[in-house]
């Protein structure tokens, strides 16, 4: 099995990430101005209890000590408690992690059908109107403020049209996801749509294709059947590149449209300067996307044999 | 992870750069003079056209704007949430203040934070990616996994929880993060450039007539690698302009009396049915901004980087 050995090199590359993420969640705290345990607790709060906090996290010993102690309450499933809401954060992320979940796949999936279907379309007449119209749009979807939009969208959609709800989650209604899910694909679909584009080009002209054209194929099988599968290739790795930018504008997006998700949570928590959520929060944004490269990276190899003699 | 190790696959691939540069050249875009090829570059043309309206907007707020920023008319005067009209073309907010004047002064703020932080980011990233690449070894193991780590966040997502380690958000806060989390595109880029240039005869040559390791780097490596770190920095201005305005959106970045884009937008939010002209203003003028910068960096990377060049 060639595939195993590679498969097994990432998985090996990833502790060495994975404990330097550690490290840089758990400087979060260890740097911290100020006395955040404190704020958290009132500036009247008992000597005793703030004791007794602190020696629970280990707040008095050195620094080894603390990260060894949070290291392995980690590797527990334990990420603390909230300095704020007297409960685990690890009840807390759960709470909203499937509010950003949802939201999450439904911007990839706008993004996904709407990105491949105008680079496609740009791509068969390249040159042409349409293609300049398409490829000008995608340009404007990356360089637009990913929460400016969001706001258009609900001024136009929700206030000017009021054809969908202009925030809010809704208790899982689909109409409220609509916009969210619109505003945090945009950014991405304009990128797939020029990698599609600009990878079907390429495939294109590649002498395959033209056997296939020669053969007399129709132009739809041609693109369709023998070059969307060649160009699968950078479209999968945009595809995981967008994960970067769901994660990126998640507290973004979520904050505009009140979503009830993690990176809301997140901006929240750190407005409150609430360390334990602000760290759990970090590392599980951080680890899905750690986790969602390395996917990416299998999928290479299952879709590229080239990569696999790569290494 | 090889991905993540080695060079990131980015939308920008050879792939979508070409294709890109054919829309904005044209096919028929031929040989001719260096600044024949600028000039017929439509994207790098109308990026400097953008960047140089911002910059000059920028310089003379004081002249162009018709009012102070910060005023707050009272009284007889008082004007809050007027629409655009002949005494303010833009309209005002809350408080009555000018619009205009805000966009504008709070051009200067997003002009400096994504230029400052850039000048920042890109020395250190220069100076990590001369080290790791010159250098190789133990200590190009070290400065790359460190990279790893850093890159091993989405990026905003780190920069909101580095605001929590402060007591107080703010501009300087935002700069601080951004300029400490904005160095590793330049490093890896640099690193890769010194990589291929440190074989070279000339640099040999060099430090066998015993010219010492720092100016080797400063005067005969730096030097050839200042195509990519134009083309890399450029980028980061515009994605440091993005980041202060998100953490500003957010209330994590600019604090009153500070004027930014993204605390605008905030205030707009607040207001989008009553006074949409409030979110629209500063929103437009981040992405027009961001656009320009963005093109100019596209162009930059067509026209500097002979790996993209057609002819």
């Amino acid at each position: 099995m060639r595939v195993v050995r590679p498969v097994a090199q990432r998985l090996l590359a990833l502790g060495p990430v994975l404990f330097g993420i550690t490290l840089l969640v758990f400087a979060l705290n260890a740097v911290a101005l100020g006395d955040p345990a404190r704020a958290a607790l009132g500036q009247r709060a008992d000597p005793e209890v703030l004791r007794q906090l602190r020696h629970e996290y280990a707040l008095d010993r050195p620094l080894v000590v603390q990260y060894a102690t949070w290291i392995g309450r980690l590797l527990r499933g334990d990420l603390g408690r909230s300095y704020r809401q007297q409960r685990p954060v690890t009840e807390v992320v759960a709470d909203r992690l499937p509010a950003t979940v949802r939201l999450a796949l439904a911007a990839t999936l706008v993004s996904v059908v709407v990105g491949v279907g105008a680079g496609a379309t740009a791509a068969a007449r390249p040159g042409s109107g349409l293609d300049h119209a398409l490829m000008g749009a995608a340009v404007l979807g990356i360089s637009t403020p990913v929460f400016w939009l969001g706001m258009m969208l609900a001024l136009v959609f929700a206030v000017g049209l009021d054809w969908l709800p202009v925030s809010g989650y809704g208790g899982g209604d689909l109409a409220h996801l609509v916009l969210p899910a619109l505003t945090l694909g945009a950014l991405h679909t304009g990128t797939v749509a020029r990698m599609t584009r600009g990878s079907l080009l390429d495939v294109v002209r590649l002498d395959y294709i033209q056997t296939a054209r020669a053969k007399g194929l129709a132009e739809g099988t041609v693109l369709g059947k023998h070059a969307l599968r060649n160009a699968l290739i950078p479209i999968v790795t945009v595809i995981g590149i967008g994960l970067a930018d769901l994660l990126v504008g998640a507290p973004l997006t979520e904050t505009v449209f009140a979503w009830p998700g993690l990176g809301r949570m997140l901006v929240a928590a750190v407005g409150e300067r609430d360390l334990p959520v602000v760290m759990g929060a970090v590392l599980v944004f951080a680890v899905v996307y750690v986790v969602g490269n390395l996917l990416v990276d299998l999928a290479y190899l299952v879709i590229d044999p080239r990569t696999r003699a790569a290494d | 992870m090889r991905r993540a190790a080695g060079e990131r696959p980015s939308p920008e691939t050879p792939e979508a750069r070409r294709g890109a540069d054919r829309t904005a050249a044209g096919p028929t875009a031929g040989p001719g003079q260096p600044g024949h090829r600028w000039r017929r570059h439509r994207g790098f043309v109308a990026g400097l056209a953008l960047v140089g309206l911002f910059v000059l907007a920028s310089a003379l707020a004081p002249v162009l704007a018709p009012a102070d920023p910060l005023h707050v008319p009272t009284g007889a005067e008082a004007a809050t949430l007027l629409p655009p009209g002949p005494h303010h073309a833009l309209g005002t907010d809350v408080l009555g203040r000018d619009l205009l004047s805000r966009v504008l002064y709070a051009g200067r703020v997003s002009l400096a934070v994504g230029l400052g932080v850039e000048l920042f980011a890109a020395t250190l990233g220069c100076l990590v990616g001369l080290l790791a690449g010159y250098y190789g070894g133990w200590l190009d193991a070290v400065l790359m996994r460190a990279t790893d780590v850093v890159m091993a966040f989405p990026s905003l997502v780190l920069a909101i929880g580095l605001i929590a380690v402060f007591e107080e958000p703010g501009l300087d806060k935002v700069f601080l993060v951004l300029g400490a989390l904005g160095w590793t595109t330049i490093a890896r880029v640099i690193r890769g450039e010194v990589l291929t240039l440190r074989g070279q005869e000339y640099v040999e040559a060099a430090r066998a007539v015993g010219v010492p390791d720092p100016v080797i780097l400063v005067r005969h490596v730096l030097p050839n690698c200042l195509g990519p770190l134009l083309v890399a920095a450029t980028i980061g201005v515009g994605g440091n302009m993005v980041a202060e305005a998100g953490l500003s959106f957010l209330g994590l970045g600019a604090q009153p009396p500070t004027i930014s884009w993204g605390a605008m937008l905030a205030e707009g939010q607040t207001f989008l049915t009553a006074a949409p002209w409030v979110a629209v203003f500063p929103g437009g003028a981040l992405l027009l901004a961001v656009l320009g910068v963005n093109l100019l960096g596209d162009g930059l990377r067509d026209l500097l980087d002979p790996r993209f060049r057609k002819w």
